[in-house]
């Protein structure tokens, strides 16, 4: 593994209610690169974005952050409670070392100015998860992760969530770590794709991903058509086998 | 300095207004994190503490803010664990803690105590020393709560996103809950056992629709609460009501009318 890694993943187990949700997972970020997470519904992609900012703790492995590293982290939902009052600037404004002049550029950045005073509960899910966006941004970080970063959010803010994603790279020269279940929507966007199911099943650039059988086998290309050699398979239990041998 | 011995309510007041005063951000925070409940449980097993403390000769105060800050500490995983389960065991651990104080307050003959006071306040019992308690505890809350405002707000809106921040969210946590417990045990003597958790919530309940930010709710609180515990008490020298429950009626009269605020 590279030296000059954001945050590097060391063969992660973590164990819930007997399903291994994490499966020997390794990985890294180097800066300023994109990787999306994909892989259906409890893989374990959110999970490990928690194991890796330190959230929840693996059963075994290790989670090494460069140091100082400044993390921006955008939830895939956050419950607000209506008895508290907030308006979008005070919700910013918790983040720790917030200034208010990177709340007015980041609000200006994200055309999100004009709800700045707005009570969080009368926002629509686009700019919801815009102001969410604006939080994690808000620290200039080293590494952005994302969960999910476009539910309940319509198709065409979807689109504009995801162009927006390599501008912020560019922009602010920080790697990005996102977690998607859908990788059409991703593709243009990111650099490496891992694909997750408990374990890592195939990894690499989004065209290649896309013809890996591990990644046709998840994402719904009929069984009939695996004719790659792997060195595993999924029973339907969920748990994972080595393949037989063909030679 | 004879006015203030000679006018036996004056203690009374000055403890209920400064309760009144902390209770007014402190209790924000028990609507805002949903910990009605958790207070509610506190108050239930101060009875308690009070017989544990008649039993092993104890200043009643001590033994109350005692076992009061020792059972917070013991449930206070509980709150904001799955909702079910820590419902359920702190319905059961409540109640129990109330039936067992009732209970063992029975059993310690010889010693007469005042079971209504304890249930629903007695502002005759309330002296100088309560009314320096009360001004120690909550100086020190106050200042607690102001010094760390941004990361319990943070902590309450997301703790997730708190600790990655940076905020110390579980010592946060701890710190809110003993505040609470050592609230509570004060608020005992002034509306009693079973109204604590009332003068909790119900003042910020009313407070939210008057407020915009969640300092403006913690103020107004304040006030509402102050409001409330001038208005029962003097309801309660007036009609000869008891004093808890007078307080009550006036903060959920405030609460009532914040509710046609709202609507308008």
């Amino acid at each position: 593994m590279s030296s000059d890694a954001l945050i590097s993943a060391h063969n992660l187990y973590l164990n819930r209610q007997h399903k291994q949700v994490l499966d020997n997972v390794s990985l890294q970020v180097l800066p300023r690169q994109i990787i999306t997470l994909i892989g259906p519904n409890g893989c374990g992609k959110s999970t490990l974005l928690k194991v890796l900012l330190g959230l929840e703790k693996a059963d075994s492995g290790e989670v090494i952050q460069r140091q100082g590293l400044g993390i921006g982290y955008m939830p895939q939902r956050l419950a607000l409670e209506p008895r508290l009052p907030l308006t979008v600037d005070g919700f910013l404004k918790l983040a720790r070392g917030a200034r208010q002049v990177h709340i007015d550029s980041w609000l200006e950045r994200l055309e999100i100015t004009t709800i700045r005073n707005q009570d969080v509960q009368a926002l629509s899910g686009g700019e919801w998860q815009r102001v969410l966006l604006a939080r994690a941004l808000l620290i200039q970080p080293d590494i952005l992760m994302l969960d999910e970063p476009v539910q309940g959010v319509d198709v065409q803010g979807q689109m504009a969530l995801y162009q927006l994603i390599p501008q912020l790279r560019d922009e602010l020269g920080c790697a990005v770590l996102m977690v998607s279940h859908d990788l059409h929507l991703v593709m243009a966007a990111t650099d490496e794709v891992i694909c997750m199911n408990g374990h890592i099943c195939c990894s690499g650039h989004p065209d290649t991903v896309t013809l890996d059988p591990a990644y046709q086998q998840l994402f719904g290309q009929p069984l009939a058509h695996y004719t790659h050699h792997h060195d595993h398979q999924h029973c339907l239990d969920g748990h994972i086998e080595p393949a037989q041998p063909t030679e | 300095m004879n006015w203030l011995t000679d006018i036996w309510w004056l203690p009374a007041l000055f403890s209920g207004v400064l309760l009144a005063a902390i209770t007014g951000p402190l209790g924000s925070f028990v609507v805002w994190r949903r910990m009605a409940f958790f207070g509610d449980t506190l108050a239930h097993g101060a009875l308690l503490g009070i017989t544990l403390g008649i039993v092993a000769e104890i200043d009643p105060v001590i033994a109350l803010m005692l076992s009061s800050v020792i059972l917070a500490v013991l449930l206070y995983p509980l709150q904001r664990t799955s909702a079910l389960s820590a419902d359920t065991l702190l319905g059961i651990v409540s109640h129990s803690m109330l039936a067992i104080g009732l209970v063992t307050l029975s059993l310690t003959d010889g010693i007469r105590v005042d079971l209504m006071g304890y249930l629903f306040g007695d502002l005759l019992a309330v002296d100088y020393t309560d009314v320096l308690w009360v001004a120690a505890i909550g100086v020190t809350c106050g200042g607690l709560m102001f010094a760390n405002w941004r990361g319990l707000v943070a902590a309450t809106v997301s703790q997730e996103l708190a600790s990655i921040d940076g905020y110390p969210v579980r010592k946060l946590n701890l710190m809110l809950v003993i505040m609470l417990a050592l609230t509570v045990a004060l608020a005992m003597k002034i509306v009693g056992i079973l109204l604590v958790s009332a003068l909790l919530i119900i003042p910020p309940a009313a407070a939210r629709a008057l407020s915009r930010t969640p300092e403006q709710m913690a103020l107004i609180a304040s006030g509402l609460g102050i409001l409330a515990v001038l208005s029962g008490m003097a309801a309660s020298f007036q009609w000869d009501t008891p004093t808890g429950p007078s307080v009550v009626v006036a903060a959920a009269t405030m609460f009532v009318c914040s509710l046609m605020i709202r609507r308008s």
